[in-house]
């Protein structure tokens, strides 16, 4: 019964979760919250390698990555290069990850997207638009503050498998 | 608990296929990359990605739309004829302007006929809808809902009421995105009005302040001068409002002045702006900034109406 859904594994609720987590990075908001953002993208992908790389894994972080850059209409790949990255090392580490106590899977989050965030900012200085401005990394820590909650979240919707 | 032992996905990842899918995805990125960096091979790609993502896009936008426009229909008699009244006391002003503008762009152009240099007025002009997603937080960048089939060039200006917005950076087929004066990596000759000194205004990446670098000590130019579009490069017709001084520092141990603008046009209030057509028949000293521009608008010519042509035979020249 519990695992009845085992056959599909809910691809519906997957591709929404995944359209909920692009909207909301583009959604329009008031320009001090539109620095605070979290990105919800990377946010998703994370808790995919984290929690259930059995079902998701690279693949699902290329597709988001490229969709993201087609969103945002930055340079093609720029995200997917990112993204895959961060899901290699979630992957690698989510053994102990999963372990760990909330307080501790943020800080590990924060290092992520933090690392996430690095790529983008090397890909745009090499590409030649570089953005300097401190407050791009106003998201990260914001981010890694919203994790316990988008994983409880995704945990309900989506479900561990 | 048990329910492993049905589940034929395998228990352990990772490994060599792990590895080796994260170097061949990581190449495919890089490779994209490349090919849309360097070699802009990837123009019909990015127009095919921009085109799917733009109903997403509208998508997004549309509950704020949905809320503005209800709002508008809910407005209560009142108000919308108090703001009757003030348009069309706007109105009166505006028309008493343009008696005397007509009679002046007559003189203006028979003054020009005499000196030989065309007179580059703004000949047409077409109305875009600012479609309501963030792009970038950091940069200052828009997505409007006209693309090529409408007209709409790589490297056109943008303008609105009350000066100039931006240019287009890059025209999808049914969208556009425009990249503002107030963007960083953005730059706009201009003349101080008061004076008819020439400089360059830098965006600044916040959208009510732009930044005049280049001005030296003793460049006379004061809080409140209006800075106004200059026409070198081409891509601005000349004489548009770009910015008010609001700052001035002489720093005498620095041998530039640093001075501030707030732009003319509501950067970041307006709901559309104008797409404008002009005449670019004078060739100027200086190169178009933006050297992609001719060759994306004489590729967009077929797709665009004929009443287009003019201005994009004007640029492949």
């Amino acid at each position: 019964m519990m695992y009845g859904s085992r056959s599909n594994f809910g691809w519906g609720r997957i591709l929404a979760v995944t359209i909920c987590a692009l909207a909301a990075s583009v959604a329009p908001l008031p320009e001090p919250l539109e620095l605070m953002r979290p990105d919800f993208v990377a946010l998703t992908v994370l808790w995919f390698s984290l929690l259930s790389p059995r079902l998701l894994g690279l693949s699902y972080a290329w597709c988001a990555g490229i969709a993201l850059d087609g969103f945002r209409g930055v340079l093609l790949g720029q995200h997917a290069l990112s993204l895959v990255l961060i899901a290699y090392v979630a992957a690698k580490l989510r053994l102990q990850v999963r372990a760990f106590p909330p307080l501790q899977q943020s800080a590990v989050v924060l290092a992520l997207l933090f690392l996430n965030e690095f790529l983008l900012f090397w890909i745009d200085g090499v590409a030649g638009h570089p953005v300097t401005d401190w407050r791009r990394w106003i998201a990260v820590p914001v981010g890694a503050a919203c994790w316990p909650l988008i994983a409880g979240i995704y945990s309900r919707v989506v479900g561990r498998r | 608990l048990s329910s492993h032992d049905a589940d034929p996905r395998p228990l352990l990842l990772g490994g060599p296929a792990l590895g080796l899918r994260l170097i061949a995805l990581g190449l495919m990125a890089g490779g994209l990359m490349v090919a849309d960096h360097r070699q802009h091979h990837l123009s019909a790609i990015r127009d095919w990605v921009a085109t799917a993502a733009y109903p997403f896009q509208w998508a997004v936008s549309a509950p704020v739309a949905a809320w503005a426009a209800m709002r508008e229909s809910f407005s209560t008699r009142a108000r919308v004829e108090s703001e009757n009244v003030r348009l069309a006391a706007d109105n009166l002003v505006l028309r008493l302007k343009l008696m005397r503008f007509e009679s002046l762009e007559q003189e203006n152009r028979r003054l020009r006929a005499v000196r030989e240099s065309s007179a580059r007025v703004v000949q047409r002009s077409l109305v875009a809808e600012i479609v309501r997603v963030d792009l970038d937080p950091l940069r200052q960048r828009v997505l409007v809902n006209k693309g090529t089939r409408a007209g709409v060039f790589r490297g056109q200006a943008a303008i609105d009421a009350h000066g100039i917005f931006g240019q287009v950076t890059r025209a999808g087929p049914v969208s556009a995105e425009i990249i503002l004066i107030s963007d960083p990596e953005h730059a706009i000759p201009v003349q101080v009005n008061r004076t008819g000194a020439r400089t360059i205004v830098l965006g600044s990446g916040r959208s009510g302040l732009l930044s005049l670098p280049y001005l030296p000590q003793n460049a006379d130019v004061i809080v409140g001068d209006l800075l106004v579009s200059s026409g070198l490069g081409g891509v601005y017709p000349p004489g548009y409002p770009v910015g008010k001084v609001t700052n001035v520092v002489r720093d005498p141990a620095q041998p530039l002045l640093a001075i501030e603008a707030e732009p003319a046009a509501a950067l970041d209030r307006d709901p559309e702006v104008l797409l404008v057509w002009f005449d670019r028949e004078v060739v100027e000293p200086e190169a178009a900034p933006d050297p992609a521009a001719p060759a994306s608008a004489t590729a967009s010519e077929p797709a665009s109406a004929p009443a287009v042509a003019p201005p994009a035979a004007e640029d492949a020249r």
